[in-house]
């Protein structure tokens, strides 16, 4: 008997579930919840007031704040405070936050 | 707006209250509209507030309750101290909250509170009840700890100032009263306090102070700790910057004070100050204990870190410094607001039937200020270890400033208004 792909798609969807079971199901609000350790500096949703002294995030297109979140963990990057919050962060939240700051108006 | 009484009435259950526990807590939260009250209207509380609003879309009604009708911040507070900001600066209104929000903020003071009944009594507003409560009352001060400020006329003369507002004006009249050639002594208590470098903050910006318009006058910091517990090298490098108006004196517990000669008794020695200002050690707001929350070491809330609610009170969550704190975490007004985001998430879930998440972070940055313009910093970022079931500051990350800056300076002041607007626009 050979295995037809749908066997083998639901074979691999049932496993998955069967992870997904065994560890807490993940928050559907993580993006945001995530964001929102950045915005106490940053402004709510990203909004920081427009003195330009701290950047605002919201709209900012996420691979460009996904370069830079990536050069302040790796040291490329110089600054005051962000390097060593961004060591902080999972490179899997950090795609989280700016995905959800580029998403904002 | 149809509140919980407005529902039973019109639903014809005027006694339904009795009917309440055999609903599950989602066939609740179909029902009606779920109601949240947050007393404390500080950092923690007001985010909680505005967060709850916010992320429920305005399903969810929040009431906060605060004693004082504005917001002052402890943050910055060392400036007015120091005479380079006013209380005016680092005072906030209510109103965003209210009006932006759709916060109902009730003035007032709660007196008890019946976690089993979900009501709690209000010294003027009567009762209110609720379905989940968050409590973030802050600290208060163990002043049973300090022998000679039993009286109130002794507190209105040896000042803590560690909760800014009329305080901290009348600590700042006091150093201005003061002849040059004069001694201020600040005592630190043991750690966990609120604000671990403000006390260090505090002695550097009062130097810089005296430094400008009274140079014969002395900072004599007394700290109960071995060490300075924040920032140590960077405050040291700082105190050296007021060699001969600054003295740092470590292990040197408050015993006693003798409020008429503004004396502090230490272990070995008594040091006469012209201005005494004492950090007495401190507690959980007593709401908590009223609560009958359970407490850590007799003064700090025990609290689930995935949700924030109290161990042994379901339906109480406490936020911000009143907590027995996660391991290296600092009671700070930063962390507060975090913990208040954490914590309207959960609470949200909750209400909707659903687990919370089970991956929570939280981080925290402290700004200080070394004199009126250069400034240093802490950071860190913890997230929520499943095994240890408590939140971890991750290694490698997080530090403090390479040296005082203006740069920072100006981050600082930034990073005050942009947490203000978070709490409270």
């Amino acid at each position: 008997m050979t295995l037809s792909p749908r066997c083998a798609v639901f074979g691999l969807l049932f496993g998955l579930a069967t992870m997904a079971h065994a560890s807490p199901a993940p928050d559907p609000d993580l993006a945001r919840n995530l964001a929102a350790t950045c915005t106490s500096c940053h402004g709510t949703d990203g909004h920081a007031r427009p003195d330009a002294t701290m950047p605002v995030l919201a709209g900012v297109p996420a691979p460009e704040l996904m370069q830079k979140l990536r050069e302040f963990r790796s040291g490329t990057r110089r600054a005051t405070i962000m390097p060593q919050i961004a060591k902080g962060y999972s490179e899997a939240q950090l795609e989280l936050i700016a995905a959800y700051f580029a998403a904002r108006q | 707006m149809l509140n919980r009484r407005d529902f039973l009435k019109t639903a014809g259950l005027a006694g339904g209250a009795l009917l309440l526990p055999v609903l599950s807590g989602r066939a609740l939260a179909a029902a009606r509209r779920a109601h949240v009250v947050v007393v404390g209207g500080g950092y923690g509380g007001a985010t909680a507030a505005k967060y709850l609003r916010m992320w429920s879309g305005g399903a969810v009604d929040v009431t906060l309750v605060e004693r004082d009708p504005q917001f002052i911040s402890c943050p910055i507070s060392n400036l007015v101290i120091g005479g380079v900001k006013t209380l005016a600066d680092i005072t906030l209104g209510y109103e965003g909250l209210r009006d932006t929000w759709g916060v109902k903020v009730m003035k007032d003071e709660v007196t008890a509170i019946d976690p089993a009944a979900r009501t709690l009594r209000l010294a003027v507003g009567g009762t209110l009840s609720w379905d989940r409560l968050v409590l973030s009352p802050g600290v208060d001060f163990q002043f049973d700890q300090v022998p000679g400020l039993g009286s109130e006329a002794a507190r209105a003369r040896i000042l803590h100032a560690w909760k800014a507002g009329a305080q901290t004006v009348a600590l700042r009249a006091q150093l201005e009263a003061m002849p040059d050639g004069g001694v201020y002594a600040l005592t630190i208590p043991l750690a966990p306090y609120r604000c671990p470098p403000g006390p260090y903050e505090r002695a550097c910006v009062v130097a810089d102070y005296f430094r400008r318009a009274k140079p014969k006058s002395k900072v004599l910091v007394l700290d109960a700790n071995a060490e300075i517990i924040s920032k140590k090298a960077l405050f040291t490098q700082a105190f050296a910057r007021y060699q001969g108006i600054l003295e740092y004196r470590p292990n040197s517990a408050l015993r006693e004070v003798d409020a008429a000669s503004r004396t502090a008794v230490l272990d070995f020695e008594n040091v006469k100050a012209d201005v005494l200002n004492v950090v007495p050690p401190q507690r959980a707001g007593a709401i908590a204990t009223q609560a009958g929350l359970k407490l850590i070491n007799g003064r700090w809330v025990d609290i689930d870190w995935l949700t924030f609610e109290s161990v042994n009170t379901p339906g109480v969550h406490v936020l911000g410094d009143a907590i027995f704190p996660a391991p290296t975490m600092p009671k700070s007004g930063h962390m507060a607001n975090q913990h208040a985001k954490v914590a309207a998430a959960a609470i949200l879930r909750l209400l909707a039937g659903e687990a919370p998440n089970p991956t929570p972070v939280v981080m925290n940055t402290c700004y200080s200020f070394v004199d009126a313009t250069h400034v240093i910093h802490v950071s860190s970022v913890h997230q929520y270890d499943a095994a240890q079931r408590t939140v971890l500051p991750v290694a490698g990350a997080g530090g403090v400033s390479v040296d005082a800056s203006e740069q920072e300076g100006r981050y600082a002041l930034a990073w005050a208004h942009n947490i203000w607007a978070d709490m409270l626009a």
